[in-house]
This record gives C-alpha cells, sequence and structure tokens, in this order.
C-alpha cells in the first residue's frame, strides 16, 4: 500500500472513536466510510508534510456539517423525542456527577458544542487544532468549550428521578 | 502572578494539562482560594475521563472491510449515513406505524434518486458513442444552448468550463425523464474520452450538497442536489479524476 494509505489506515481507529461519540454507533461507520473516501480522491490535496490527523478530521467534520443540514431539512420523525431508555452503562459516580448520563446529555448538545468538546476532551486536539478542524476562530472553540462543557455538567447535576418527573 | 485575573480560557487550558508552568502555578493558587471554581474543573475533568471510558474501546475494534484503504467501489447507494440512519431510526424507535410511514417517506425519496441516476446513466451510455450526432446543439452557438435549456428546465442553468482538466464542450440535448425536461451537456478530451453533465428539477426532500457515487456497468457517475436542480457528472474516467470534475463542476455553478 502506498505510503498515504498506511498512514491513513493508522488514523482509522481514532475516526472511529470520534464518530462513535458524535453520531452513535449504528451510523458511525457509514461517516469514517465517507471521509476515508474523500480522503482518498482529494490524496493529491495532502502536501506530505502537514498533520494527517487534523486533515481527516476535517474531512470529517465537513461530512458531518452536511448531514446536520440535511438532517435539518428532513422528514420530521426524525425531530420527535426520542422515546427509548438510554442503555445502562456500568458507571463511577464521582464528584457529585451522574456520568451515567453522559452518553444522553451529550446527544443534547447542539452539533457545534458537541463537536468542540469531543475534539479537545476525547481527542485531545489542542485548541490551535480544533479551530483548525473546524474552521473557526481560536475565541470561539475556547468560548463553545466553555458552554459545552458547562452545559454537561449542569445536566448531569439534576438528579435523574427529577428529570423523570417533569416528564409526567 | 495575578491569581485574581485568571480567565475561563485558562482555566480549561487547567483542565486540559495546556498552561505553561508559570499561569498553572498562578491558577492553582486562584482555585485553592475557590474550591467551588475547583469542583467544577474537576467535574470536566472527570466528563473527560468518562468521554475515554465509554469511546476508548473503539479503537481497539478490528476493522470491518468497508474500513480499508484504498476504499472499495461502492454500488449505487443513494442515501448518505444520515439518511440511512434515519430510514434505521425510524424503524428501530417507533417501530409499527410510525416507522412504516418513515420508511415510506425516505423509501420515496431514495426511489426519485434512483431514478434520477439510472437516467442519468442511460442518457449518458445512449448518446456518448454517437459519431456524428453526439449533441442536439454544438458548442459553438453555446449561448444559444444554455438559454434554451434553462428555459426549457425552468431554471438557470450554466455549461461549466472544465478545460483546465482537459475537456472542452462540445454541446448539449434536451431530453425527456418521467414527463419532465433534462439537459445533458458532453464534454471531450483531446484522447476522446468523453463526459456528460446532466441536469433536471424535482428531487424531493434533500438539500445537502454532498456529492454522492454511483455505478452501474462500468460507468460512473457523481451526483448532488444544489437548490432546485439535481446534477450528475457520468464518466469512465476513474474515481479520483471524476471527483475533481464534479468538484471544479459544482465550484463554477456556485462561485
Amino acid at each position: 500500500m502506498s505510503d498515504f494509505g498506511r498512514l491513513v489506515t493508522e488514523q482509522i481507529p481514532r475516526l472511529r472513536r470520534y464518530a462513535r461519540a458524535l453520531i452513535g454507533a449504528q451510523r458511525a461507520d457509514d461517516l469514517v466510510q465517507d471521509c476515508l473516501e474523500r480522503a482518498w480522491s482529494r490524496q493529491h490535496l495532502w502536501d506530505g508534510q502537514g498533520d494527517l490527523r487534523a486533515w481527516l478530521f476535517t474531512i470529517l467534520h465537513n461530512l458531518y456539517v452536511n448531514g446536520v443540514r440535511r438532517q435539518a431539512s428532513a422528514p420530521p420523525f426524525e425531530s420527535l423525542p426520542e422515546q427509548e431508555p438510554p442503555a445502562l452503562q456500568p458507571s463511577r459516580h464521582e464528584a457529585g456527577l451522574e456520568l451515567r448520563d453522559l452518553q444522553r446529555s451529550l446527544e443534547q448538545l447542539s452539533a457545534e458544542h458537541r463537536e468542540v468538546v469531543l475534539l479537545v476532551g476525547l481527542e485531545q486536539l489542542d485548541y490551535t487544532e480544533a479551530a483548525a478542524v473546524l474552521n473557526v476562530p481560536l475565541g470561539t472553540v475556547m468560548s463553545r468549550l466553555a458552554r459545552a462543557r458547562e452545559a454537561l455538567r449542569r445536566t448531569l447535576q439534576e438528579p435523574p428521578r427529577a428529570r423523570l418527573r417533569r416528564v409526567k | 502572578m495575578s491569581a485574581d485575573s485568571v480567565s475561563e480560557a485558562e482555566l480549561h487550558a487547567w483542565v486540559d494539562g495546556r498552561l505553561e508552568p508559570a499561569r498553572r502555578a498562578a491558577v492553582e493558587v486562584y482555585l485553592a482560594a475557590h474550591p467551588a471554581e475547583r469542583q467544577r474543573l474537576v467535574d470536566y475533568q472527570s466528563i473527560d475521563a468518562e468521554l475515554h471510558r465509554l469511546f476508548d474501546p473503539a479503537l481497539d475494534e478490528p476493522l470491518p472491510d468497508t474500513l480499508r484503504l484504498p476504499p472499495a467501489r461502492r454500488p449505487v447507494r443513494p442515501l448518505m449515513w444520515l439518511g440511512r440512519a434515519a430510514v434505521a431510526a425510524g424503524f428501530v424507535l417507533f417501530g409499527g406505524v410510525l416507522g412504516w410511514f418513515a420508511h415510506q417517506r425516505a423509501g420515496d425519496a431514495l426511489a426519485a434518486e434512483r431514478a434520477f441516476v439510472r437516467q442519468a446513466l442511460a442518457a449518458h451510455v445512449v448518446y456518448i458513442p454517437e459519431v456524428r450526432h453526439p449533441v442536439e446543439v454544438d458548442a459553438s452557438q453555446q449561448q444559444h444552448l444554455v438559454a434554451w435549456l434553462s428555459k426549457r428546465l425552468g431554471k438557470p442553468i450554466q455549461a461549466p468550463v472544465l478545460e483546465s482538466l482537459g475537456f472542452q464542450l462540445l454541446g448539449g440535448r434536451l431530453l425527456p425523464a418521467d414527463g419532465q425536461p433534462a439537459a445533458q451537456f458532453m464534454y471531450q478530451d483531446a484522447g476522446g474520452r468523453r463526459l456528460t453533465l446532466y441536469a433536471r428539477q424535482g428531487l424531493p426532500d434533500n438539500r445537502d450538497t454532498a456529492f454522492r457515487f454511483a455505478e452501474q456497468d462500468g460507468v460512473e457517475a457523481f451526483y448532488w442536489v444544489d437548490g432546485d436542480l439535481a446534477y450528475a457528472l457520468i464518466g469512465d474516467l476513474g474515481w479520483p479524476m471524476l471527483d475533481r470534475a464534479a468538484h471544479a463542476v459544482y465550484q463554477q455553478l456556485n462561485p
């Protein structure tokens, strides 16, 4: 395989991890596959020197954003509230947060906030890399990060029973 | 050292371990005096740790065949990941009647896209072998051609310039497609390879601009929806070249 193919292949597990956290395991591999196809067809655009991981995350981000835009104009069944109970996750209870609910809380974030929390907190991109991937200024990354983390923390602080009662 | 003027951005940099030692010391002085703030930041770190616990297993899973390079050529797959997921989600979440309606809607969009791609591929295959009459109006009357097709389609359309990729416009024609007019432009390079751009109105429930890829009997197409018109670019050029041509076309139609 070409160097390009080998280098991209090394990054696939991380692309998968990010995609799963972003849109769920069921759809993640389709998104990664689209990302790989696009990267493959544009390998002439990668200069061979730059950060391949950031380049791949940028492609994945662009595909994701197109998808979100599409979803915004999609048939109404997608916007109905999710009725399924979240899968039970074994969890540590730390610092008073109901971390068990993290996956669901993550889904409640806006796409912009979810991306920045995952790029920084999970993928450990530095702030400049995250700004490049998302194509926004550094200050925007910092303010989104602050809002997103605080939104997650607040959701996780709410006792789950209170949330259930509110539905009744 | 100004422990009192610690910014929110610095607090996050502390969470992420990205502070210079001097500022880290300043932040820690501040946090020692503000335990609630410290707790907030520790909560953020717990969230990150939980993200790793939830999603790191993905790093160790074997890769499915669909995620190998070079990517396999895919058959006609008109709905991209989100659309197909929506169909699946419709079944999983609501089942029964709602799911069925959801499937019908997505199914209608899918059928319309498939029909569009089929028509575009068929028009390509029928007209590219033509030696004497590949087009109805040739490129010498380009202005007339474009005005005529725009009028018949009911939407302004252009003939993109692909000379940077070695393709010259030969001309175009009007075609019937499910009782609607469709337009086809044809291009040719110095080696005689031909490329067609096919366009018509009327693909429902679809306003994204993602490129899709379709293949039938060795003929490849990129297609996308842009405003009121759906486009398909078709040729036997190999996938990377066709992809470049599709991007060139898209950029010219969206300056």
